[in-house]
């Protein structure tokens, strides 16, 4: 291990194919800032127009609660998230235990599952007129000992359940990179089993645990359809509030850029507070023999797989179908093969776009480590943060306001060559999502030494080829992890696909938010489980993926075949 | 598999372009000229239109391309588009939203004598902005089982202590109970509805839910003994399940009359094609639209003299709350501030 800045050192003028040198990144970089930027500011015009009269009454009645909602929620969701995630992380990819090497792929297949899928799906079974205390009320004749599924505890349960993959995953590659010979210099040292993982392999983690933990609470910071389904208020039901009840966009963009501020500061609060020291693994992490969990601690830690995989997937995958079966059927036509593959081709699209853009993002940072290119790459992955209504609106003013331009330009009214066409709704994706892709690429360049690509360049390699050879075969498994979960995220989303998408772009959640918007839940169970399924390929991919990495890591394990 | 991934994603997006592409083009050639189609935005589910277009088209020959999204971006989306916009009618439920396009300069004025002649007045703006197509009407669901009807008035009285851990609603977020306490105050002036509103909340046996439906089922479950639904959700309860121990009471019928909503559309006012606009707006207003929106959603239709559909008759005739649907608009702003006050959420 060895902590030293992370920077690459490039000599200048040997620009390779690229028509520019390192310091062309910065301006690559502050390209991409320039266009995040755009729907950002216009977010941030809003406060020329100020409505005195609104923000009087909010903060008289709304904003106190719903800052504390807000606040609870994340700090829930951030300890559900990181117990669940980084526990089942550790089980999976240092313990052996029964139906280890099941659990260890299908706790990542939650991923698959949107957020507003698993909360009206969650609502369904387990409140009042659900199955589950229906069955308590005919068994005891009273459920009123149940704990209220629709309160804040329901909604941060709903949202730890569906986030903490992007925990797990990113927790459990960080553990199997970290080999034995760490664990066992401070076992060496006297730490018993519990303080070495909390003194040495748990900080060792850290960057990782942070790129996941971040990302979860941005979702759970930006998610608007479970928390309506749970009628619980926060930041982006306030927006929607003040957007559809008092029709001011003005005062929703004003809160929108609050909270995209209140983010800000958070991703470079974790930042600064990791400082500049970066970990590098050296050399290949050799074989590991796995901690065995016998008799009930083994039982106990498949059960505790067990039961997040039934609350996250299980359990909501079978009333989905159950309701397909019941109520649903009916509606599959043709018109759903459309459906799935324009939920692909868009996600495969966006996945590509975004995934390469995040690696120009993540080099850059390094060739050209100034002050403005680091804030530049900061800039661009603040879209994730913002509710994604908010961000699809900013995204279709700039754009029809281009459009409007282009058509004053050519002089043909009507032109909508970029909110017309996919173009726009791939940007959209593109800004929401890059910060998805960008920590993934980011902690891949992380692992790869700076001192190789300083090689390369000293035999003569121009930048292309130092790219190209070194980076992309060394980062491969961060660009697929980021352009898969790009993927998924993107087939899931639903407000910017639905303001964006060109006539006749309807995808699964368009659908999904056809029925749940008129409450007929049963009906959404269709398009939902279609999603979910569709969803699976990218996460499967994802995991055979990371097993083929492990297996090439840990080599096989003697013994540990059955 | 190693350098197969971009390409493979570039490939699956380069077809699913083309196919999309296709698909979501296809029959335009058909319409040669560009009369012969009509673009519409319609925050009116696409499942609910879309046998009402293809009606319209098999007719006329008038192709008709629509985008569907909530109300608000729809607005904020036209708004932004100017006069470059593609929009040729905004279809949308709820009459705020309705009134609100209106007063934001997105829809045309449009005479039509036959339209004025099909849609009774206080369902159309007094402008001619906007019109109405089918009526919802919110009132009372009870349980038959726990609930006596006599004991049953009006909207007010729901805030009677008698229904103390009774009642159930649906959260304030949704735009039918904000134009619902945007009547009351139309009727009852500020402080009054405030008190019922209060009252309300103070009788809540449940968090409120997010939509219609589920508020219904809690009752069937016991959680509660009303609620406050628009009758067409109850509707596909009932269809679903004829037995389901719930029926409808008509509110306030010594007073005002039920609260009615409405789904409507307007001709928006950068209309690249108004002549078809106008006419799938008159079509909507026709018999047998109207008579499609009964069969469809268990709607009432907006137009007088159509048969109700089988169902929707059962539950009765009732009096309507004719007061004109733009105060609804006008006054939701207000509506919705004073429910952030009563602590309805």
């Amino acid at each position: 291990m060895s902590a030293v800045a992370g920077q690459v050192q490039a000599g200048p003028g040997r620009a390779g194919l690229l028509p520019f040198g390192p310091r062309g990144w910065r301006w690559l970089a502050g390209l991409v800032a320039a266009v995040v930027l755009a729907p950002l500011l216009i977010t941030a015009l809003s406060w020329l127009q100020v409505d005195a009269a609104i923000w009087a009454h909010l903060r008289a009645t709304l904003l106190g609660r719903l800052i504390t909602n807000t606040v609870i929620l994340l700090a829930g969701v951030g300890v559900l998230v990181l117990v669940i995630g980084v526990g089942l992380a550790w089980l999976t990819a240092v313990c052996d235990f029964p139906g280890r090497r099941w659990f260890d792929w299908a706790l990542m297949l939650p991923l698959a599952v949107p957020a507003y899928v698993l909360a009206f799906t969650f609502i369904g079974i387990f409140d009042y007129a659900g199955p589950v205390q229906g069955l308590l009320r005919d068994l005891f004749g009273t459920s009123a000992w149940f704990p209220p599924v629709r309160s804040t505890g329901g909604v941060v349960l709903v949202m730890g359940l569906v986030l903490y993959p992007y925990v797990y995953m990113l927790a459990r590659t960080a553990f199997l990179a970290q080999g034995a010979g760490l664990m066992d210099a401070a076992r060496l040292t006297g730490m018993g089993p519990w303080r070495a993982f909390f003194r040495v392999a748990l900080p060792m983690a850290r960057p990782a645990i942070a790129a996941g933990t971040a990302l979860a609470l941005m979702e759970a910071l930006a998610d608007f359809g479970a928390v309506a389904a749970f009628n619980y208020d926060t930041f982006t039901t306030a927006i929607y509030r003040v957007w559809f009840g008092f029709f001011s966009l003005e005062t929703a963009a004003q809160l929108a850029s609050l909270l995209l501020l209140f983010v800000a500061l958070a991703v470079f609060g974790e930042r600064y507070s990791r400082g500049r020291a970066r970990f590098y693994q050296r050399g290949v992490a050799g074989n590991r023999p796995r901690i065995r969990l016998r008799g009930m601690r083994g039982g106990m830690a498949a059960l505790a797989c067990g039961t997040v995989l039934a609350f996250a997937f299980v359990i909501p995958l079978i009333q989905l179908l159950w309701w397909v079966a019941g109520n649903s059927l009916a509606d599959l036509d043709a018109q759903y093969f459309g459906m799935l593959l324009r939920t692909l081709a868009l996600g495969a699209m966006a996945a590509a776009i975004t995934v390469t853009v995040a690696l120009m993002l993540a080099y850059a940072r390094r060739v050209q480590p100034d002050w403005f290119t680091q804030r530049a790459v900061g800039v661009s992955t603040l879209g994730y943060a913002m509710p994604g209504s908010v961000l699809a609106v900013a995204v279709m003013l700039v754009f029809t306001r281009v459009d409007g331009w282009l058509a004053e330009l050519f002089g043909v009214p009507g032109g909508q060559w970029l909110t017309g066409t996919v173009i726009a709704l791939l940007v959209a994706y593109s800004i929401r999502f890059m910060a998805v892709a960008f920590n993934s690429v980011d902690s891949a360049f992380e692992q790869v030494r700076p001192s190789m690509a300083e090689a390369a360049r000293s035999l003569g390699s121009g930048q292309v080829e130092v790219i190209r050879r070194i980076y992309v075969p060394l980062l491969r498994p961060g660009l697929f992890a980021g352009a898969l979960l790009v993927g998924v995220d993107v087939m899931k989303e639903m407000p910017a696909t639905l303001l964006l998408r060109p006539y006749g772009w309807d995808t699964l959640a368009v659908r999904i938010y056809e029925f749940t918007s008129d409450g007929e839940w049963q009906r959404a169970a269709l398009p939902a489980v279609t999603l979910i399924l569709v969803g699976l390929l990218p996460v499967i991919l994802l995991v055979r993926r990371s097993v083929a990495q492990r297996r090439r890591v840990s080599g096989p394990v003697p013994g540990a075949a059955p | 598999m190693r350098r197969m991934v971009f390409p493979l994603l570039l490939a699956v997006g380069v077809a699913g372009i083309v196919l999309g592409g296709v698909r979501g083009t296809g029959g335009q050639d058909e319409a040669a000229a560009v009369g012969d189609e009509v673009v519409v935005y319609s925050s009116r589910q696409e499942h609910l239109i879309r046998p009402l277009f293809e009606r319209f088209t098999e007719e006329t020959g008038i192709r008709v391309r629509y985008t569907t999204d909530n109300a608000g971006a729809l607005m904020a989306r036209l708004q932004s588009e100017g006069r470059n916009t593609q929009a040729d009618l905004f279809m949308t439920v709820d009459a705020g939203n309705l009134w609100q396009a209106a007063e934001r300069g997105l829809l045309a004025p449009m005479e039509s004598e036959l339209l004025t002649q099909a849609i009774p007045v206080h369902l159309r703006d007094p402008d001619g902005h906007w019109f109405g197509l089918s009526v919802r009407a919110r009132t009372l669901v009870y349980s038959t089982e726990r609930v006596d009807p006599e004991a049953l008035r009006g909207y007010a009285d729901l805030a009677d202590e008698q229904w103390r851990g009774r009642l159930c609603l649906r959260s304030s977020q949704s735009v039918y109970n904000q134009s619902l306490v945007a009547m009351l105050i139309a009727s009852h002036g500020v402080e009054r509805t405030e008190e019922i509103v209060k009252g309300w909340v103070a009788n809540l046996a449940a968090q409120p839910f997010s939509n219609d439906t589920s508020t219904m089922e809690a009752v069937v479950a016991g959680q509660c003994d009303v609620a406050l639904v628009n009758t067409y959700y109850f509707g596909r309860l009932q269809s679903q399940n004829p037995d389901v121990p719930l029926a409808v009471h008509w509110a306030d019928q010594e007073g005002n009359g039920v609260h009615v909503n409405i789904s409507g559309a307007g001709v928006t006012r950068h209309a690249q094609r108004p002549g078809a606009a106008r006419k799938l707006l008159e079509w909507l207003a026709g018999e047998e639209a109207q008579a499609l929106y009964g069969a469809l959603n268990h709607e009432y239709p907006a137009r007088e003299g159509i048969d109700w559909d089988p169902l929707v008759a059962s539950w009765g005739d009732y009096r309507v709350d004719d007061t004109n649907l733009a105060e609804a608009g006008r006054l939701q702003t207000q509506a919705v501030m004073l429910m952030d006050r009563a602590g309805y959420r």
